[in-house]
């Protein structure tokens, strides 16, 4: 079975759609069912998700909903096999709009480390909060910094406030 | 009557009790001598040990992407080059394998043997930056100036192939940015010796070092399966056990004609992550020796993709004949038109998985190109790594990290 059809079987209904494009594996997740679905995928024993390499967000200004946060996971496979490299089982994109109007979304912090830094920047850059996150500061830019600059109706020429050395 | 009076000093026994439990907190950074990048670090500290410490990045953020989305796909190559600044062909590869495979086409053989040679070499630079600043982090000049020597010779071959020495803009979407000089195979060999000497002179002052050892090791440790969980890949995951190379776990290019070993540590501290630099090194180097006889054999063959739409035609080319003059124009002004669509494609980086996440609205200008860092992920657990060990140790780990700071804040 294809870790497609698997992740359509074990999630049902939270996937919205799917495709293969340039043979990247992509599914496009309802957002309400989020952790459940994350938790699914890191924990079943088929897909076992063991690695979030990547996290970030796409900005679809004009489009409803506004916002796609993509997720980029890894399957590595930690049986050792002699001297043979670490097998990657199989790679996964999963994205979930996120309307304007209510920029939240679930973190995924309790189940990879790895999404701590990587949400901070989303918020950062785009603006979106996630919810459950232990701590979330801007990590790029600065504290006094307005707006979220990676928001395609944010002008590259805006000036933002220049701040004096604090203790 | 001694201790008496020894005992008033002090107020009272709450107040040593008091004493005993408050910390310090310390800055350091964000541009202190010993962070060689510009980071800062809020260390709670209590005496010498680290109770907690706060990284904070960002001091290098330039807005890359921000910067990509509004030039044309070929524009955003010299970007990657100030990523990671110190293997600049290796991030220029990265870009333009994931642009590619949203075009979906294949280069030719010669152009994968050239940017697998390129990139290797790129990598030996990268990796004895690393190890020659890892002994000056603890005092030692002498193996860092062997270092620095072996790393001009890589520097001048890239010289060679694309007249820069350190932000290269090599690497180009459907092939590469010029041919290979003649007699650039010569001296590479030439200089491979060179280096093999060097690395040797280098081994002996300091492996076997007693103030090396004693303070690489046991220092900035990371199990295997934290490692996974904060999605550190590169040597630090191969210090801790796991063979993951994208060389060889998803090989692409010609990596899998080629014969190397990925080497790994045991312990995951920085003594097993500065030995699996030293021997990934030496695979690099076994790598581009074996690149260069491809190279003898293949020269007049071409290196890029032949359509004109992707690669521009060549320059002697383009001066003297009517149709190609109007591709190169129209390259030039309305740039590569990329069919819509994403794709992410990842390389083997000196610090790990280096991939990009294009997205293509099918016009001249990429919508959104994301850049999967691998320092930004590696210095996350740095507080981890930390915890409980001493602030001298910092300085060390750090570097055996490898956090650079144009790819970490990009």
């Amino acid at each position: 079975m294809s870790s497609l059809e698997r992740v359509r079987n074990l999630l049902g209904d939270a996937v919205l759609d799917t495709h293969e494009e340039h043979g990247d594996t992509t599914v496009l997740l309802a957002r309400e069912s989020l952790r459940s679905s994350l938790r699914k995928l890191r924990d079943d024993p088929e897909l076992r998700f063991n690695m979030l390499t990547d996290l970030t967000a796409v900005d679809y200004l004009g489009r409803e909903p506004r916002f796609e946060v993509v997720y980029h996971f890894l399957a590595l496979d930690l049986t050792p096999h002699g001297s043979e490299p670490t097998r990657v089982r199989a790679r996964l994109r999963v994205k979930v709009g996120v309307p304007e109007g209510d920029c939240e979304l679930a973190s995924a912090c309790e189940l990879w480390a790895s999404a701590n830094w990587m949400e901070r920047e989303v918020w950062d850059m785009y603006g979106i909060r996630f919810a459950g996150h232990p701590d979330l500061r801007r990590i790029l830019l600065y504290d006094e910094f307005h707006g979220h600059p990676l928001r395609k109706d944010y002008p590259k020429e805006r000036r933002q406030p220049l701040i004096g050395p604090r203790n | 009557m001694v201790a008496d009076a020894r005992r008033t000093s002090l107020s009272s026994d709450k107040e040593v009790s008091r004493r005993a439990v408050e910390h310090q907190v310390l800055n350091m950074g964000p541009s202190h001598p010993a962070t060689h990048g510009t980071v800062k670090f809020l260390i709670e500290l209590d005496g010498e040990s680290i109770v907690d410490m706060d990284v904070q990045v960002g001091y290098l953020h330039r807005a890359f992407e921000k910067e990509c989305e509004s030039g044309t796909w070929y524009q955003a190559i010299p970007y990657t080059d100030r990523l990671n600044y110190n293997s600049a062909i290796l991030s220029n590869l990265a870009y333009c394998m994931a642009v590619e495979k949203l075009l979906g086409c294949e280069i030719p053989r010669r152009g994968q043997w050239i940017r697998v040679l390129a990139g290797e070499l790129s990598r030996t630079g990268d990796h004895l930056t690393r190890l020659g600043a890892a002994c000056l982090e603890l005092g030692a000049m002498t193996p860092f100036l062997f270092g620095i020597e072996a790393r001009e010779l890589c520097w001048d071959l890239q010289e060679m192939l694309c007249g820069a020495r350190v932000t290269s803009n090599y690497i180009r979407i459907g092939g590469i940015q010029s041919l290979i000089p003649e007699g650039f195979e010569d001296r590479c060999e030439a200089s491979l010796l060179e280096i093999d000497r060097l690395l040797v002179d280098f081994d002996r002052i300091i492996i076997k070092n007693r103030v090396f050892v004693d303070r690489f090791r046991n220092t900035g440790k990371l199990s295997a399966q934290r490692c996974i969980e904060f999605a550190i890949t590169g040597p630090l995951l191969r210090a801790a056990g796991i063979p993951y190379d994208l060389r060889k776990s998803e090989p692409y290019l010609v990596y899998p004609e080629i014969d190397f070993d990925v080497p790994i540590g045991t312990t995951g501290d920085n003594y097993d992550r500065f030995l699996v630099v030293q021997a990934e090194l030496m695979q690099s180097l076994r790598i581009i020796r074996q690149c260069l006889p491809v190279l003898r054999k293949t020269r007049g063959e071409s290196a890029n993709v032949d359509d004109p739409r992707i690669r521009w035609p060549a320059k002697e080319r383009v001066f003297g004949r009517m149709e190609e003059l109007i591709q190169q124009f129209k390259g030039v002004t309305e740039g590569l038109r990329i069919p819509a669509g994403e794709a992410y494609a990842a390389i083997e980086s000196p610090n790990g998985e280096l991939g990009f996440y294009v997205v293509s609205d099918g016009s001249g200008k990429p919508y959104k190109v994301r850049c999967r860092p691998p320092s930004f992920l590696n210095t996350q657990p740095l507080a981890e790594m930390m915890r409980g060990g001493m602030l001298a140790d910092i300085v060390p780990t750090f570097d055996m990290i490898n956090m650079i700071g144009g790819e970490c804040d990009r």
